[in-house]
């Protein structure tokens, strides 16, 4: 049978259970609205480490600890380590998986890792290459400032349109078979650049990769977004998400009835001065494991469309005057009774 | 949506169009108080100096001298940058500012060495400024030459 619905999507013939999910953050994220529901909240930012950037491993290690103790499994039991991070050639990831013997795919997929790595996940099930898969995001917000803006220390002023790294790691463990939730299929997103050269304005770069992701998913599903309880793009704050807003309007989709974004339910606009809202890999990660998949689980929710979005630029690149590239990957997630 | 220059100029208007504007009139006047607050400790400094018989430029040099320091002071207990927050060019501008371009990253980069991180990257917010400001020194001094 043809698993392919049209030029992006697929969906899966076999179940994937998402196992366990597991969310592991700072001070920050847990002073948040979401405070209560995450797995670990940490005061300390380095978690005991001496730099930020082993800070961010050891939040992404806690993370897939606890997904695959919550899933009792042993590291023997899995098959697979699909993760990704927000550092310079993933060295938070690699540096986890150095005390894990576990066969290990690192992705770069920026803030979007997570829909990534379930998708990849979930294609490495479905194709009958594993039982059991650990997928897990991290990002850390002063690792993240460190690499890409300036030291933390620097008085300055963020502008409105920027958005705030999310210090923590997300992890799920998919399984062949189970009980779900399940994931039932995925839309891969494309390069989308509408040529935003804005750092500060994150949102804005990625949002029409969100929106070209979210209507070649209903295209080639043949879905209305009504088909879903929840839609939920993963780190483009306010600016994004009104922006989104917009663009599937153009296409004929009123979206507003049930969209949202991770990095406006993560954080507490009024109080916690995030700006547009949160970002980075974590974002979705903690958000969807934390807010999303409870309510899956207990049939609140029946069908959620996750979207982890990622804008795929540096530093480097902005300074030499590129616009950034977005993508943003689709992941649909449904209870057991949907 | 496809990425034509008219369709990410179609796109950069309603970006601009759902991004929020920065509070100038806010801004500006933090950055007024602030800054002048900041310029007004300094010129008490020189003053008192002066009344104890130090001659202006001693005085003026011994003032720099004590902003830097508070300036790397506040920095390093983590108070600068929450002021900074608050009034941005007010707090950046006068040598308090300075002070804090160079301490900042001195703090950030300490875990990268003291050669290679602190040493190197102390100067990638001031270094520009210093460039910079020898350049125009230097063309502000060929004109002075000139016209005298």
């Amino acid at each position: 049978m043809n698993k392919n619905l049209g030029r992006q999507s697929v969906a899966f013939e076999n179940c994937i259970t998402v196992t366990s999910v597991a969310s592991v953050v700072g001070k920050k994220e847990g002073e948040g609205p979401l405070g209560a529901r995450f797995d670990e909240v940490h005061e300390d930012a380095m978690l005991g480490k001496k730099s930020w950037e082993q800070g961010e491993a050891e939040f992404l290690k806690k993370a897939l600890e606890k997904a695959a103790e919550k899933a009792s499994l042993t590291q023997a039991d899995i098959d697979y380590v699909v993760a990704g991070d927000l550092m310079n050639q993933s060295t938070s990831s690699s540096f986890v998986l150095r005390d894990m013997p576990v066969p290990f795919f690192g992705i770069f997929g920026a803030c979007s890792a997570f829909g990534e790595g379930l998708g990849l996940g979930s294609v490495i099930l479905d194709g009958g290459f594993a039982r059991h898969v650990l997928v897990g995001a991290a990002s850390h917000f002063c690792a993240a400032e460190k690499q890409f803006r300036f030291p933390l220390e620097l008085g300055g002023q963020r502008p409105l349109t920027a958005t705030w790294t999310v210090t923590g790691a997300g992890a799920a463990v998919l399984s062949l078979g189970g009980e779900g939730p399940y994931v039932r299929g995925i839309t891969t997103g494309k390069i989308i650049d509408m040529g935003v050269k804005d750092m500060a304005n994150m949102g804005a770069a990625m949002a029409p990769a969100a929106a070209d992701t979210m209507a070649a998913h209903l295209r080639e599903f043949g879905r209305s977004p009504g088909y879903y309880d929840v839609i939920a793009t993963g780190d483009l704050g306010y600016v994004g998400r009104e922006l989104v807003v917009e663009l599937m309007a153009e296409q004929g989709y009123d979206i507003r009835a049930n969209y949202t974004d991770c990095g406006i339910e993560i954080y507490d606009q009024q109080t916690q001065d995030t700006h547009s809202g949160g970002s980075g890999c974590a974002c979705s990660a903690v958000t969807f494991a934390a807010m999303y998949y409870p309510k899956l689980v207990s049939g609140e929710l029946r069908r959620v469309l996750l979207i982890p979005t990622g804008a795929l630029g540096n530093q480097t690149t902005a300074l030499q005057g590129e616009s950034i590239p977005g993508i943003a990957h689709a992941v649909v997630i449904e209870s057991a009774g949907a | 949506m496809n990425n034509s220059k008219q369709e990410q100029a179609r796109f950069a208007q309603m970006v601009k169009a759902a991004s929020p504007d920065s509070r100038l009139a806010l801004d500006c006047a933090r950055a007024f108080v602030v800054g002048g607050a900041i310029c007004t400790v300094g010129q008490f400094i020189t003053n008192s100096f002066m009344s104890y018989g130090f001659v202006k430029t001693d005085a003026s040099m011994y003032t720099a001298v004590i902003l830097i320091f508070f300036g790397v002071l506040l920095t390093g207990i983590g108070v600068y940058d929450n002021l900074g927050k608050f009034a941005g060019a007010g707090s950046f501008v006068p040598i308090t500012g300075f002070a804090n371009a160079m301490a900042a990253p001195a703090i950030e980069y300490k875990r990268e060495g003291y050669v290679l991180g602190v040493g190197a990257k102390m100067f990638i917010v001031a270094g520009p400024v210093i460039v910079y400001g020898i350049a125009a020194s230097v063309v502000c001094g060929a004109v002075y030459y000139i016209i005298t």
